[in-house]
């Protein structure tokens, strides 16, 4: 079976975009394989810069031919007496077959004339030549455009392509360009055009020898460039940086490494500013001592030989001094006006347009930080809220900084250095100062999921002081994120706010947060532009704090309903996305969990744990079993109006099963209750699968709707007190069990 | 002053074009390859891409190519010559090319060697870089150019220009003259640059001898003698200038939708100078910005009131050219893209 190739030559393709669209395009053209039955055995991608490539292992040279029954006109239509009508004729021509072979067939509608029909299959050249180009112009691209008509878009003009069945040229076009056999080489290092022989292997030797590599042995080749770059320097490595080394691989096609120096003196600036340049400005990667601590020296990717003259590393060298140079004025003029004449200069600096300037949201910030500090105090923890304050105060001079308006990404980072080397009041004491250093530094903290969060309590109040502010605010003026559509990066804020209030194990619920958070705004000139009065919001807090399952429920009926989205909803959800994605609970577990409350991430934290350890047992399979049907039962019951008794009773005709379970659920009660408050919510747990036993009795010798309108009342009370007593750490019902339900 | 501008100039590479001759080798490149030379404009400018040799020939259908030098102001990033690599005015060698030739990449390249790289020893590449520009309301999408880890080119391919889409797009390349000029030369400084070498003595005249002076006069003019008030009177009386073209060009058309003919005065309407005067206000804007005059909320009021000149010419000016259809009567067009809010200069 034939191999088959495709390759879109491209002008370079941003290096963040490739990894997506290369899958994709992997995806598309296996999905395509299968619809049109040409399966493969298997399907690769090669990428480099300037071109996406497939490679098709085994493809089918055409679909196989398939029987199709087709139906015809009726039999009372085709046949006169015993004599076929033209109509019969016509149908049997079309068919393809003699009218004597034509076949009745029973339908709903009457007796039909049929006929086996052979659709032959389709040569693969034909079929890809036909629907390629529509895959490949459906690939997505976060930013795209034309450059023949408007109406062709692509990530960068494409400038060749090749199509080949093995050796055969497989006719399809894109945006005006023709496929052919004729692929291109590295951009300095080879000839222009590069023939393919045949799909398959023999592309990738022929791109070898035209020096290019595949995206695998890209990696390979820089990581042994930057090992054998360093280890010219006795006891020297380089620093590890996965998205760094994602983005040189995308940025080159034959890579190669050299090591460069820079002046020891610069090493006076802080290793973030240095490391910010190297990394982000240059794509460098820094070289570190055993200790961890920076070297003069740097490592440059090359998209070429390694340039044996050191023409290339003087170039190098040369720029990132000048870059140094600048970062180190910058930290001079800086230094002119310390952070603490700089926070009324933020009255100038616009945090958003409806919400005021970051003087604003400086004074809003620490009252909310101030509020946290209380809570957090309130319950033993130890916190220094004069620390809090002080550097609440700062935390957002440095926007004001040139160092900061140079290199944006050191926000926070720059502050923090700030803060500790200058004077923030006379009398301070050093601890004091290096800790509102640390607190400012930290404010941004957690950027991501993977990063960590504040490393002292301090940066953790300040950091969910701030985030909140934010979410509070745009919610408030509608402009919450929607699909993929995130521009504050809100999302990343709020599950920033959870994962520090997990791993700092804050005692502050989300709705307290989400209301403190909107109070701030109270009175302002924000709140005038809010499309909801503040007491509106009160109001579907209040319901909210109310309805954990309605919670669950809504945000797994409508997901995509933001529009109408509160910040407490949002929170939450990401609450949930924290549990499932980041500590990797399974979905139906966080959905029970939080089934039973959502407001309190460190309690939600501990039940989810409890759970984890109990849920594998046959015991609680078989309760999340019983749940889901007393809630199907009780859903019932709803549906039919049927009357619901407030309080078991035990009646004289009950069951001896369903007294049984009463009784001991009354009596199990009382400890599960003792445990729960001392949130021991495994041994809760436990001491609820004891009554497995008994449930299972219940449901095996009870039936619950039944006539008796009195009997079906009680037994209706029974099970709503048993679900509400089972839902308390977990809403069991929505465990997904195998087996009977 | 820097030391390094008082010790006498010694590049390392004297067969290094100096700066005027890098100028004629890439004018040259592009004369040969049928492009028109134009002169800088003698409007201020923050960028190539105002000179209406860009600005306005990227509109509309007819092919154009064009380059020039072209000295960009940007009152906010002097530095009183102190600062070794940043200018209030640079120099920007500016090529369009509409439409792009399919191998607009390899003539790129080929440029550079015509002033001296050569590749094989050098490491090129292509980082994505998109370009906007909101008081312009245009953008597109391309590279910067990186060589050896600098930065030397601009590589856009334009796709929007004063809120309209471009059809046939233009290919854009923004050459870094002083950045180019120092990496060949292998100085520290701009100010250290051969700007000319005398044939006879090989005495060099540098960049600090030719435009020190003013990276100092204008640094403390922008930043500290600007009369506000008397700028922006100039600033509105600009605009107003500006404004009333527009409005009287804009019934010039309605004129001759009801018939009264007037193809003739449409051709001959001063547009162009009214795009002048567009790019006045610009630079007092500009300016404005430099001395600390615009707050913050001001800001983004003023660029939109830049913009809706700029946009409003592009209409007008496509009218002009074209038979007088589509652009200009689609007043409320929404634009592909939606603009940024706030942009930092107008450049």
């Amino acid at each position: 079976m034939p191999d088959f190739l495709l390759e879109i030559g491209c002008e370079e393709i941003p290096a963040r975009m490739i990894d997506a669209a290369s899958l994709e395009l992997r995806e598309r053209i296996q999905k395509l394989l299968e619809r049109e039955r040409l399966a493969a055995a298997t399907v690769s991608a090669f990428d480099t810069p300037r071109r996406l490539a497939i490679l098709v292992g085994g493809i089918l040279p055409a679909q196989a031919d398939v029987m199709e029954q087709v139906n015809g006109p009726s039999v009372a239509v085709a046949y006169k007496g015993d004599q076929p009508t033209p109509a019969a004729h016509a149908f049997a021509k079309k068919a393809g077959v003699d009218v004597s072979r034509l076949e009745k067939v029973t339908t709903p509608k009457g007796e039909y004339l049929s006929a086996k029909v052979t659709k032959k299959g389709r040569a693969a050249s034909e079929i890809l030549s036909e629907l390629l180009p529509k895959e490949i112009n459906s690939i997505y691209w976060p930013k795209n455009m034309y450059w023949r008509e408007p109406s062709e878009k692509f990530v960068r003009p494409v400038r060749w392509l090749v199509a080949m069945l093995d050796r055969e040229v497989v006719p399809l076009e894109f945006d005006g360009v023709r496929a052919g056999n004729q692929s291109r080489g590295h951009r300095l290092l080879s000839d222009v055009t590069v023939q393919i022989p045949a799909a398959g292997e023999s592309y990738v030797s022929a791109l070898r020898a035209a020096k290019v590599l595949g995206r695998a042995e890209r990696e390979q080749q820089i990581r042994k460039g930057l090992d054998a770059a360093t280890r010219t320097i006795p006891g020297a490595r380089w620093r590890e940086d996965k998205s760094l080394l994602d983005t040189v691989v995308n940025l080159t096609e034959w890579p190669s490494v050299i090591l460069g120096g820079f002046d020891r003196e610069f090493l006076e600036l802080p290793e973030e500013v240095l490391v910010t340049v190297m990394r982000d400005h240059q794509k460098y990667f820094a070289v570190e001592d055993a200790n961890g601590k920076l070297l003069p020296h740097f490592l440059a990717v090359l998209n070429t030989d390694g340039g044996p003259q050191g023409i290339i590393r003087h170039g190098h060298e040369r720029v990132l001094r000048a870059r140094f140079n600048d970062a180190r004025f910058f930290w001079q003029t800086d230094q002119k006006h310390p952070l603490r004449d700089r926070t009324a200069w933020l009255k100038h600096v616009t945090f958003q347009k409806d919400l005021g300037s970051y003087y604003d949201k400086t004074l809003r910030v620490q009252r909310l930080a101030s509020w946290l500090c209380e809570i957090v105090r309130h319950t033993g923890m130890a916190v220094r809220p004069g620390v809090v304050h002080k550097a609440a105060y700062l935390a957002k001079t440095d926007l004001t900084t040139e160092l900061v308006k140079e290199f944006t990404e050191l926000q926070g980072i720059v502050g923090g250095l700030y803060a500790g080397v200058q004077v923030l009041d006379e009398d301070m004491a050093d601890g004091a100062r290096q800790l509102i250093a640390q607190t400012i530094y930290d404010q941004y903290k957690p950027e991501s999921m993977e990063d960590s969060v504040p490393r002292a309590v301090e940066g953790a109040v300040l950091s969910i002081a701030d985030k909140a502010d934010t979410i509070a605010g745009m919610f408030a003026l509608g402009m919450q994120p929607t699909g993929s559509k995130d521009p504050f990066a809100l999302r990343r804020q709020a599950n920033g706010i959870v994962k520090t209030i997990a791993e700092h194990k804050l005692p502050v619920t989300l709705s307290e947060l989400v209301t403190s958070a909107l109070q701030s705004y109270a009175n302002s000139e924000a709140e005038k532009k809010f499309k909801k009065p503040l007491e509106w919001w009160w109001d579907v807090l209040k319901l909210e704090r109310a309805s954990d399952r309605t919670w669950a429920d809504s945000a797994k009926a409508a997901p995509g309903s933001e529009s109408q989205m509160s910040p407490l909803t949002f929170l939450r959800e990401r609450l949930q996305f924290f549990l499932r994605d980041a500590l990797g609970y399974k979905y139906d577990l966080v959905n029970a969990v939080l089934g039973a409350g959502a407001d309190d991430v460190v309690d939600a934290l501990a039940r989810a744990e409890a759970v984890k350890g109990v849920f594998e047992m046959p015991e609680f399979q078989a309760i999340a079993a019983a749940c889901k049907r007393m809630r199907n039962i009780l859903k019932q019951a709803a549906e039919k109006r049927f009357y619901v008794a407030g309080k078991f009773e035990y009646l004289a005709e009950a069951a001896e099963e369903e007294k049984m379970l009463a009784a001991y659920m009354e009596r199990t009660n009382l400890r599960v209750e003792e445990h729960r408050r001392k949130k021991e919510y495994k041994d809760a747990l436990l001491l609820l699968s004891t009554a497995r036993e008994h449930v299972d009795r219940f449901f095996d010798k009870v039936m619950v709707m039944v006539e008796d309108e009195h009997l079906r009342a009680n037994r209706l009370a029974l099970l709503q007190t048993l679900l509400r007593e089972f839902s308390t750490i977990a809403d069991f019902s929505e465990i997904v069990t195998e087996g009977k339900a | 002053m820097l030391d390094s501008r008082q010790r006498p100039v010694t590049p390392t590479n004297s067969n290094s074009p100096s700066f005027q001759e890098l100028i004629l080798r890439l004018q040259t490149f592009w004369a040969e390859r049928g492009c028109v030379l134009q002169q800088p404009y003698d409007v201020e400018v923050g960028a190539g891409t105002m000179a209406p040799e860009t600005f306005l020939r990227v509109l509309g259908p007819q092919p154009y190519k064009v380059a020039y030098v072209q000295p960009s102001r940007r009152p906010a990033d002097g530095r009183y010559g102190e600062n070794p690599n940043r200018l209030y005015k640079h120099m920007q060698l500016q090529v369009i090319l509409k439409p792009p030739p399919e191998n607009v990449q390899e003539l790129y390249l080929e440029s550079l060697g015509a002033i001296g790289i050569d590749l094989r020893q050098h490491d090129i590449k292509f980082e994505e870089d998109n370009w906007e520009a909101p008081t312009l309301s245009a953008w597109g999408v391309g590279w910067q150019v990186m060589l050896d880890g600098l930065e030397v080119t601009q590589f856009t391919y334009f796709q929007q220009c004063g809120g309209i889409d471009l059809d046939p797009i233009s290919a854009e390349l923004t050459y870094g003259l002083e950045r180019i000029a120092a990496f060949l030369q292998d100085v520290e400084s701009i100010y250290d640059i051969a700007w000319a070498r005398d044939p006879k003595t090989g005495k060099a005249t540098t960049y600090g001898d030719v435009r020190l002076a003013d990276e100092v006069q204008f640094s403390v003019y922008n930043f500290e003698v600007a009369d506000v008030e008397k700028t922006w009177k100039h600033f509105e009386l600009c605009e107003a200038e500006c404004k009333a073209l527009l409005d009287r060009y804009s019934a010039l058309v309605k004129d001759k939708q009801t018939g009264d003919g007037v193809a003739k005065d449409r051709k001959r309407f001063p547009l162009l100078s009214a795009y002048d005067l567009c790019l006045k206000c610009s630079h007092l804007f500009n300016l404005l910005d430099a001395r600390g005059a615009i707050s913050v909320t001001e800001r983004v009021g003023v660029i939109a009131r830049v913009r809706a000149l700029a946009v409003g010419i592009a209409r007008a000016h496509v009218d002009q050219q074209g038979d007088g259809a589509a652009a200009f009567e689609e007043e409320d067009k929404p634009a592909r893209k939606k603009k940024l809010e706030v942009v930092p200069t107008i450049s």
